[in-house]
């Protein structure tokens, strides 16, 4: 992994009407889907990868806003609140085209929205990620938890438990008998929030960033 | 910062082949810069699983239902979480007496109803109404002057719970002495059950007038600041260190419109609280979607256009000048 992704050079104007020569590199842009929920809280983790060649996040409202990004976070929230709001701005199928296309990472909710299959009550979802999902499967927020991932702090909030994977999910931690982060191709999603941890980047936010073509 | 992104985007868009293209003298530190100054951190340790929650309802919409088929219809429309109670904030104002915790069964039937978190109010300082609403798995309490208070000098210590506070301020210093007692997201106390949405703004503007007015201060002022405030000097020093409260900050109280939600976004309000609006409405369904659209989108003009059209009446709504001061819900809490 190199220090930056590409080197050039060119001859470019600013916005403000600065012209001039100017080095250049790929920086990778990680779009957040900002309709609602845990969105700034990435911001920082995205910044501190820039050790791996840099990262800016990109804050994702409309289809136009997935254009040029290198991968998607769908990030903690309400599933069914997110799912509602994609609904009155038609943002369903250009995201769902996206997350089965591009790399993509649900977390908690986001997770739920990437699952194959989604149960208590059963919902709409993207399919991107071979994965059967229970909403609210630990209780109510008294039976939220923090716990170690691959000794990572995390936090659990009102989490899904993903209940079965498919051929191909890669486990990369379990937690109570249950996989808590897991991958298909370039499919990312933790059903715990790493962006809440403030050890910046956190390991989840590394290897999202691979997936990404790092 | 998205300005900035984009600005950068632009600029480089004649590169078919690197789409993401950076020019690096010119915009990058810059931009990364930005990126560090405005990405505002969340200090919230994975120890604090309630502020944790509170970041999760964040750009959603909270509402007050009464029924578990009301909750159905917020479910239904999007919002974050309900908060479940006897009556709505206008019904409690026209009928006076002392209001109270919900009954239990009620609360019961509304978590029964939805899946997504359910909040109840207590009185100011009834720690007990607490535990009750703990014990019945309750995601979140509001201490709220909604009801009437139950203790006249003192509020809940709210980290003997395990379950998150959320509680209502309107400056600074009320704001970090309920985050010294435990709460886990601040809330405008707006006055709730008018329609009226002016006491929520003036909270708003008074907590980020506040927050500048810290952030200009030296060292040597801080104390004096925090006796002046009335705000524990600890957390005074965290909001310098921040630029913006320790906690996630809603608003709430009088917000009857799409309009009203997204004027309260852009002051700063990361979540919008909505009572009396939706279910006093002619359309409750409709309102609460509405709001919705208008809360996730609220910085886009010709959307909250599109999410104002074709709406039934709002709630009627009353002038806050011909409330008595005796009768302004603002006033509770100390």
């Amino acid at each position: 992994m190199g220090l930056f992704r590409i080197f050039g050079v060119g001859y470019v104007r600013a916005l403000d009407g600065r012209r001039g020569m100017a080095i250049y590199h790929l920086m990778y842009r990680i779009g957040v889907l900002a309709l609602q929920g845990a969105v700034t809280p990435h911001y920082p983790h995205i910044a501190a990868l820039n050790e791996m060649g840099g990262a800016e996040p990109v804050e994702v409202r409309h289809a136009e806003d997935l254009a040029a990004l290198d991968g998607l976070i769908l990030p903690g929230g309400e599933s069914s609140a997110m799912l509602r709001i994609m609904d009155y701005y038609h943002l369903r199928e250009p995201i769902g085209a996206f997350v089965k296309s591009r790399p993509a990472w649900g977390i908690c909710a986001g997770a739920i929205l990437l699952a194959d299959e989604v149960t208590n009550p059963a919902q709409f979802s993207f399919g991107a990620l071979p994965i059967r999902v229970q909403r609210n499967a630990y209780g109510s927020q008294l039976d939220s938890f923090h716990a170690q991932v691959n000794g990572y702090d995390v936090a659990f909030i009102r989490a899904p438990v993903i209940e079965t994977v498919g051929a191909g999910v890669n486990i990369l931690a379990e937690h109570g008998g249950h996989p808590v982060w897991v991958e298909y191709g370039h499919t990312m999603a933790t059903t715990f929030h790493p962006e809440l941890s403030p050890d910046t980047p956190s390991p989840m936010h590394r290897r999202f960033l691979e997936l990404c073509g790092a | 910062m998205a300005a900035d992104c984009k600005s950068a985007r632009v600029s480089v868009r004649r590169f078919e082949s690197y789409p993401t293209h950076q020019p690096l003298f010119l915009f990058c530190e810059q931009n990364r810069l930005d990126i560090i100054m405005n990405a505002k951190p969340t200090a919230t340790s994975p120890r604090n699983l309630k502020t944790g929650l509170a970041e999760m309802l964040k750009g959603g919409v909270i509402m007050d239902v009464v029924t578990a088929d009301q909750a159905k219809i917020a479910e239904d429309a999007g919002a974050v979480a309900v908060m479940a109670l006897e009556r709505v904030p206008s019904d409690i104002r026209r009928d006076g007496g002392v209001a109270r915790m919900s009954p239990p069964e009620l609360i019961q039937a509304v978590q029964k109803a939805v899946n997504i978190p359910v909040m109840a109010k207590c009185r100011i300082g009834h720690f007990a109404e607490a535990q009750i609403l703990e014990a019945l798995n309750v995601d979140y309490i509001d201490e709220s002057e909604v009801l009437t208070p139950a203790d006249d000098n003192f509020h809940i210590d709210k980290h003997a719970f395990k379950v998150p506070f959320v509680c209502g301020a309107t400056n600074l210093g009320e704001a970090l002495r309920r985050i010294g007692e435990g709460a886990a997201m601040i809330r405008t106390k707006g006055e709730a059950g008018t329609g009226n949405v002016v006491e929520a703004v003036r909270h708003m503007r008074q907590i980020n007038q506040d927050i500048r007015r810290v952030l200009s201060l030296d060292e040597a002022e801080l104390m004096t600041e925090a006796k002046n405030l009335g705000a524990p000097y600890e957390l005074l020093h965290e909001v310098r260190r921040l630029g913006r409260l320790p906690v996630p900050n809603f608003s709430a109280g009088g917000v009857a419109t799409p309009a009203d939600a997204a004027l309260v976004m852009q002051l700063g309000a990361e979540a919008v609280f909505v009572g009396s609006g939706i279910f006093k409405s002619e359309d409750p369904a409709k309102f609460a979607r509405a709001i919705v659209k208008a809360t996730a989108h609220y910085k886009t003009p010709a959307d909250l256009l599109a999410a104002s059209t074709n709406l039934p009446a709002a709630m009627r709504g009353i002038e806050i000048a011909t409330i008595d001061a005796d009768q302004r819900l603002a006033k509770r809490g100390w």
